[in-house]
């Protein structure tokens, strides 16, 4: 289905607007990388909450319908085939308290900051 | 485009409910073992019924791959006091533990738990978890046994707490259920159990639940019943706005508040813990020392070191004192053991006197917790290989943190700024508790020596048991009361289901689906409920206030909540669970009127009953409904351990325990 308007994407003001109820807090809680995900709805079976609810486009990533009663528990990323298609994100009253110091350059960094440092490419252990 | 809104703002028809609906259809099934809750403890008491020649059911509320408190992995095996390497006996620990409980333990949960807990891990470790370190990662560290590859946690002497790989867990038992073709029946939240003539009191027979995606009705006849569902939930704090992320928020007492109705008869309701709600962090992913993160050093701003003491209050010197028990000292309990702390089993700490000497200045805020202070094996070990497969630690702290940036080699991860009062306990992450913000206790289902109930036919593991345990226990418990129930239902009779019960339940369970909208939704019901709960059930409790608290939630239940309105079948599941968020409360205020004196031991505070732990108070209250009206009665707190059963653990455990 073509997107008439240009909502979410940046740079572009919108030139509809609808009536909506104010979106769920946490609001995304899950996102999906779309040129990643191919719709297998996999994570949908397994999350514990059904936050996730299949897309009625075949092939698309599922749609976040209950972020508001997401746990956080991370299974939908452990159950998805394709690394990197879905992203948890804390939400914002929790990441901006996750903090770390670099202990030789007193560096400050958070979770979500503007230009973060290169990832730890280190996995867990086992 | 991920969520509903970007989804509906571009000119798409709303979306229709995505699976079918199925109100009012029911699909019977019969089987000889139900089991409800696919957690860890449903899925060990599954697999071992199904082991002993049963046909097995299993309804779980969400998705068993992964369901579960303990369902996105674990990273301790606690109480594995029969591994080769454990030098504290079951007895010896079994002992210790309800003697720091003040006895208000449940015996043979906790003996089983010693018992078998290592049994339970050795299944797991055929189905495919990772027990020992198979590759020598950790060769030659203090928590590390050469032969067996064993890894310790907290005490490095005594060794009956050990490290795992458990972030595969779930699909492991999942897949073992499949293997043994146990019928697993996944999004069904249970909403009543069956009994013989459908009477309180009598013979369980079933159960019959309401499928949370078509909201079709499943009705289990079954010869035994195993109540493996979760600790309630919801019940005096309730926000999906802003709210904690540490426990499964679909845990809300159905399988307490099914039990209860059925006549079932429970211990240690009147029991609840302060919390801290919203007001907690990302769970072991800011700077802590507790648990997971125990022994971690803290630094305050300028890089001085808390000190970690032991129980004398002396300071410790080196690291690896903090993994010994003192001088003298037998052997210590881990956290997450949940018993109180004493002498005899006191687990190094930080300075207890942390609030006041932040408060005093020497030391600076923030703190930090300084994984590069400790030897690598060390760190690795708590972040590698604890946070890295801790439930719901894995994906929203290894995984969300080293993607960030964050390498525990290098970076001090900062300890949440708080009130200084707050720093009275190295479980930063929780953040500082709400007096009347309560978190479940340990009350449950009373048991004897079978894992059985007060109820013929219904069975009990894990969490559903009064007293305390953790994920081994759950394990160790499931497996136990799974081979009860599989030699129940071997010779029980065929049991008989009371249609009148299943039409008066079915009409009850879909009245949410007719109500008009001008009722009000399952969010706005259950911060209602606990609101209930917060000021007249919270800290600080009186005969007064209680009964007025039971008036206010009797009203709820034929006012706001007998109209609330769902939309599809999850709202439906929802509404329904706040029914039994309210029978919860119900049951622990019930309990609360009938405890006439307060009792730290208890975490129990009465206005009207201030003397703490008088002797003649020190017994077990038990509770169960009678013809739909409330009985108190007693139990002396080393029951299972009087006639009719054997003075020791070990007698009774031998002549009950089927292995």
């Amino acid at each position: 289905m073509p997107e008439r308007t240009s909502f979410g994407k940046a740079g572009a003001v919108p030139a509809k607007a609808y009536m909506v109820p104010n979106p769920p807090t946490p609001n995304r809680a899950i996102d999906f990388e779309p040129d990643l995900c191919n719709g297998c709805n996999r994570c949908v079976e397994i999350c514990r909450s059904d936050v996730l609810m299949p897309n009625p486009e075949k092939g698309k990533p599922p749609i976040v319908l209950y972020p508001d009663e997401c746990w956080y528990c991370g299974t939908c990323v452990l159950e998805c085939p394709r690394p990197g298609a879905i992203t948890l994100l804390h939400p914002l009253n929790q990441s901006v308290s996750v903090i770390w110091k670099r202990v030789t350059t007193g560096e400050v960094y958070r979770m979500g900051m503007l230009n973060p440092p290169p990832p730890n490419p280190r996995p867990p252990a086992g | 485009m991920s969520t509903w809104h970007e989804y509906v703002q571009r000119d798409a028809p709303l979306p229709e409910w995505p699976y079918p609906i199925r109100y009012g259809e029911e699909d019977a099934l019969v089987t000889d073992v139900l089991v409800l809750g696919g957690g860890i403890a449903g899925c060990h008491a599954a697999i071992n019924a199904r082991r002993r020649g049963a046909k097995v059911v299993v309804l779980e509320k969400e998705a068993t791959k992964w369901s579960g408190n303990g369902g996105a992995g674990v990273d301790h095996w606690l109480s594995a006091c029969t591994n080769p390497c454990s030098q504290v006996t079951p007895e010896e620990l079994t002992d210790r533990v309800m003697a720091d409980s003040g006895g208000y333990d449940c015996g043979p949960l906790r003996y089983v738990n010693a018992r078998e807990g290592w049994d339970a891990l050795l299944d797991c470790e055929r189905m495919g978890v990772r027990i020992r370190d198979l590759d020598g990662e950790f060769e030659g560290a203090a928590f590390r046994d050469p032969e067996t590859q064993l890894l310790f946690a907290y005490d490095y002497q005594s060794r009956c707490d050990l490290r795992v790989y458990g972030h595969n867990m779930k699909p492991s038992l999942r897949s073992e259920l499949r293997r043994l073709r146990v019928k697993v029946v996944d999004r069904v939240m249970v909403t009543a159990l069956l009994t013989a003539d459908g009477a309180q009191g009598k013979r369980v027979v079933g159960a019959l639940g309401i499928h949370t995606r078509t909201g079709a009705v499943y009705i289990v006849r079954a010869k035994a019943t195993v109540l493996a569902t979760g600790l309630p939930g919801r019940v005096w704090s309730f926000s999906t706005e802003y709210r904690p992320t540490f426990r499964d928020p679909n845990l809300t007492g159905d399988g307490v508040a099914v039990a209860w109705e059925a006549g079932a008869e429970f211990a240690r309701l009147e029991e609840s813990f302060p919390d801290s709600g919203a007001f907690a962090y990302l769970p072991y992913g800011v700077g802590n020392a507790h648990n997971t993160w125990h022994g971690c050093p803290i630094v305050d701003a300028n890089g001085k070191e808390v000190p970690w003491v032991d129980r004398d209050g002396t300071e410790l010197r080196t690291a690896a004192e903090r993994f010994r028990p003192s001088p003298g000292q037998r052997f210590m309990v881990g956290h997450g053991q949940r018993v109180p702390a004493s002498y005899e089993n006191h687990v190094k700490e930080l300075a207890p006197d942390l609030p006041q000497r932040i408060a005093r200045g020497e030391f600076v805020l923030p703190l930090y917790a300084d994984l590069s202070r400790l030897p690598a094996t060390e760190r690795r070990a708590i972040f590698g290989l604890m946070v890295g497969n801790e439930g719901k630690t894995r994906i929203p702290v290894y995984d969300a943190l080293t993607r960030a940036g964050f390498d525990p080699d290098l970076d001090m991860l900062q300890v949440p700024v708080m009130d200084p009062a707050a720093y009275g306990h190295a479980n930063f992450w929780s953040g500082m508790a709400v007096p009347h913000w309560r978190q479940w206790g340990c009350g449950g289902l009373v048991v004897d020596w079978d894992l059985r109930t007060s109820l013929e036919g219904l069975y009990a593991a894990g969490g559903a048991v009064y007293g305390a345990g953790a994920h081994s226990s759950a394990a160790a418990s499931g497996r136990y009361a799974g081979r009860k129930a599989a030699a129940y239902a071997a010779t029980a009779p065929e049991p008989r289901v009371d249609r009148a019960r299943v039409e008066g339940e079915k009409a009850r369970a879909y009245a949410p689906l007719r109500q008009s909208r001008r009722s009000i939704g399952w969010k706005e019901l259950n911060a209602g409920i606990c609101r209930v709960m917060q000021d007249y059930c919270g800290e600080h409790k009186s005969e007064r206030t209680l009964r007025e608290g039971l008036r206010l939630l009797q009203g709820l239940r034929e006012s706001e909540a007998s109209t609330t309105f769902a939309a599809n079948p999850h709202e439906l599941t929802r509404a329904l669970e706040c029914r039994s968020i309210i029978t919860v409360g119900e049951a622990v205020m019930h309990a609360s009127l009938a405890r006439r004196a307060s009792s730290a031991l208890l975490s129990f505070t009465r206005l009207d009953y201030p003397t703490v732990d008088p002797p003649d108070w020190q017994k077990l209250l038990v509770a169960k409904l009678v013809d739909g009206k409330v009985a108190v009665g007693e139990l002396p707190l080393d029951y299972h351990l009087r006639p009719p059963y054997a003075p020791t653990y070990e007698e009774n455990y031998r002549a009950h325990c089927d292995a």
